[in-house]
């Protein structure tokens, strides 16, 4: 099914593409020695290249290209070998050069693309038209003093990948997963934190509507959103905005716009004139960047496993398609489920990992990067349930210890005596005591009510506080009334 | 290629800089006057030679790159000091209103 808004003429499809702004991670800006590190004081981490000072050349940091090199192998992107700086030229209070250096003609990496999935179960490729390397700006602060802003030029000159898609999205939901995705792969790739609290990750929003089976109409570009429900929201609330516009007999006009989080919709920036002239020309200071062959084959050769790769993986190991998904979404989640997993069944410890210690996340309110549990306690948890030292029932108890006192599981089972009763005569004095104890149940259970069968093995369970061998139980009490 | 008096005002303002109008006949004699003088290269034969870019041709050597270390910052009083104006460790500037 796909997805239309109903106006009053009719419905009216969504077109999306997204712009997303990602910081790449490196110790140092792209084109100066300053350091990147978020939170610095103000202008600290700042050289005379990012001020904009005269007579200072930049020089490229090779870790921030080699970034951009991997996020575009993650993308199943083409790695253009030969690319180039451009000026980027408009006047900001916060862009000392005057100019921006990115790259507009020749981009670093070319097409490729991201599968999405839906609610709905299916998935969808969105086309990447390109991939370059830019200059962040500094920061300003519009709030601190009553006639002056205040600038902060650390992240001045800050390495930002830009990644264009192409305007394959149709919903909400779409652009949604887009995002996720997007993410979920740099942070696999580990070339962006994906902060999007901390503008590591921004989006811009391009929206147009259409009537179903027309070509696109003219589109408004959402600046600045900065987390994967504000651009669901925005993205609504600007097609339903055009649509107005067009039913009321009007023609939207190309702009850019701001989404009002706080009133859920997209207003008008106050568009200085000649905004969008930016006059690129290439930068004088940089020679072309020439990649060799056989570094982009090295970087391929290095890089780690991407989420639909591992989820495939973990498929192929006996997980659903739910428990693989859900432990791939983070990649720090994944390490944890593989450390637990690792030599052992990788389905117990998927339900362990997506059942106790989930809950126990959501309860205590906090992050597997800080698990109340180590993945390594966890393992000997499990390991304790394969040799039957201790039944699964036993084990939920044992994991709850585990959260409140810290202390390993082996160390619980000794000092508490929950080790699993395999001696077959305590388990037969135990079944015998309950049999004499509901002689009524078992005259019934003899004439043929077979169902009562659990119930033995329950009171069984329960008269040995639940540390009987449960395939004993069930062999003693089978004997005995057998 | 020339240019007219309106394109001169128009990249004028695009570069922040101001012209007057009486000024104006004679940048826009003097920048066709480049303009023509730069014309001039339309005569070389180009045909089958890759454009250059960055002063280099297509196929040389690469930008020089330099390893991921943290060499700068760490001078924010040296950075602040030829600031027309400053509140503690920020740069100040009349307020921009979005």
């Amino acid at each position: 099914m796909s997805y239309t808004i109903q106006g009053a003429t009719g419905p009216w499809e969504v077109v999306v593409g997204l712009e997303v702004h990602a910081q790449v991670i490196s110790r140092s800006k792209l084109f100066s020695g300053a350091a990147t590190a978020f939170g610095a004081e103000p202008n600290s981490q700042v050289s005379f290249i990012d001020a904009g000072f005269p007579g200072m050349l930049p020089v490229i940091n090779r870790e921030c290209v080699a970034q951009a090199v991997r996020t575009g192998l993650g993308l199943k992107a083409q790695i253009n070998l030969w690319s180039r700086f451009d000026r980027k030229n408009y006047f900001y209070a916060d862009l000392p050069q005057g100019y921006q250096i990115s790259q507009y003609a020749h981009p670093i990496v070319g097409r490729g693309s991201v599968e999405i999935e839906l609610s709905d179960g299916s998935r969808k490729t969105i086309g990447i038209a390109r991939l370059h390397l830019e200059q962040d700006a500094g920061k300003s602060l519009h709030d601190q003093h009553p006639t002056k802003s205040f600038i902060d030029l650390n992240r001045s000159g800050v390495a930002l990948m830009e990644i264009v898609s192409e305007p394959d999205m149709r919903s909400p939901e779409e652009a949604g997963a887009y995002l996720a995705k997007l993410r979920q792969i740099l942070r696999y790739l580990g070339t962006c934190d994906g902060n999007m609290d901390e503008g590591s990750m921004r989006a811009d929003v391009n929206v147009s509507v259409r009537r179903p089976g027309e070509g696109f109409r003219t589109r408004c570009e959402v600046k600045n959103v900065n987390s994967v429900k504000f651009v669901m929201q925005a993205v609504e609330a600007e097609a339903r905005r055009q649509i107005e516009v067009w039913e009321s007999g009007g023609e939207v006009e190309q702009e850019t716009r701001l989404f009002d989080v706080a009133r859920g919709i997209t207003r008008s920036m106050r568009s200085k004139e000649d905004a969008h002239d930016y006059r690129y020309f290439p930068d004088p200071d940089l020679p072309p960047l020439v990649l060799d062959p056989a570094w982009v084959e090295e970087l391929k050769a290095s890089l780690p496993e991407l989420p639909d790769e591992r989820r495939a993986r973990y498929i192929a190991m006996g997980l659903s398609a739910y428990d693989a998904h859900v432990l791939t979404l983070e990649r720090e989640t994944a390490a944890y489920f593989e450390e637990v997993a690792q030599g052992r069944d990788p389905k117990l410890a998927a339900n362990w990992v997506t059942g106790e210690l989930f809950a126990a996340l959501n309860r205590m309110k906090r992050d597997i990067t800080d698990p109340p549990v180590s993945a390594r306690h966890l393992g000997e948890l499990l390991d304790l349930i394969a040799d039957e030292t201790i039944s699964g029932k036993i084990a939920k108890d044992v994991f709850e210890i585990m959260l409140e006192t810290g202390e390993a599981p082996r160390a619980i089972v000794e000092s508490r005596g929950l080790k699993q009763v395999k001696d077959s005569s305590a388990i037969e004095a135990a079944a015998a005591q309950v049999l004499a104890a509901h002689a009524d149940k078992v005259a019934e259970y003899r004439a043929g009510k077979e169902k009562l069968f659990g119930f033995f093995v329950g009171q069984v369970m329960k008269a040995m506080q639940g540390k009987g061998n449960p395939a004993l139980v069930n062999e003693v009490l089978r004997k005995l009334l057998g | 290629m020339s240019v007219d008096a309106a394109t001169v005002k128009r990249i004028a303002t695009l570069a922040r800089i101001r012209i007057e109008d009486a000024a104006l006949p004679r940048m826009v004699e003097e920048l066709n006057g480049i303009l023509a003088w730069v014309e001039m290269l339309r005569e070389v034969d180009t045909q089958g030679v890759e454009p250059m870019a960055g002063g280099a041709p297509t196929g040389q050597p690469s930008l020089r790159m330099r390893e991921d270390e943290v060499t700068d910052g760490g001078i924010a009083e040296a950075i602040l000091a030829n600031a027309p104006d400053r509140e503690g460790p920020y740069f100040a500037v009349p307020k921009v209103v979005e």
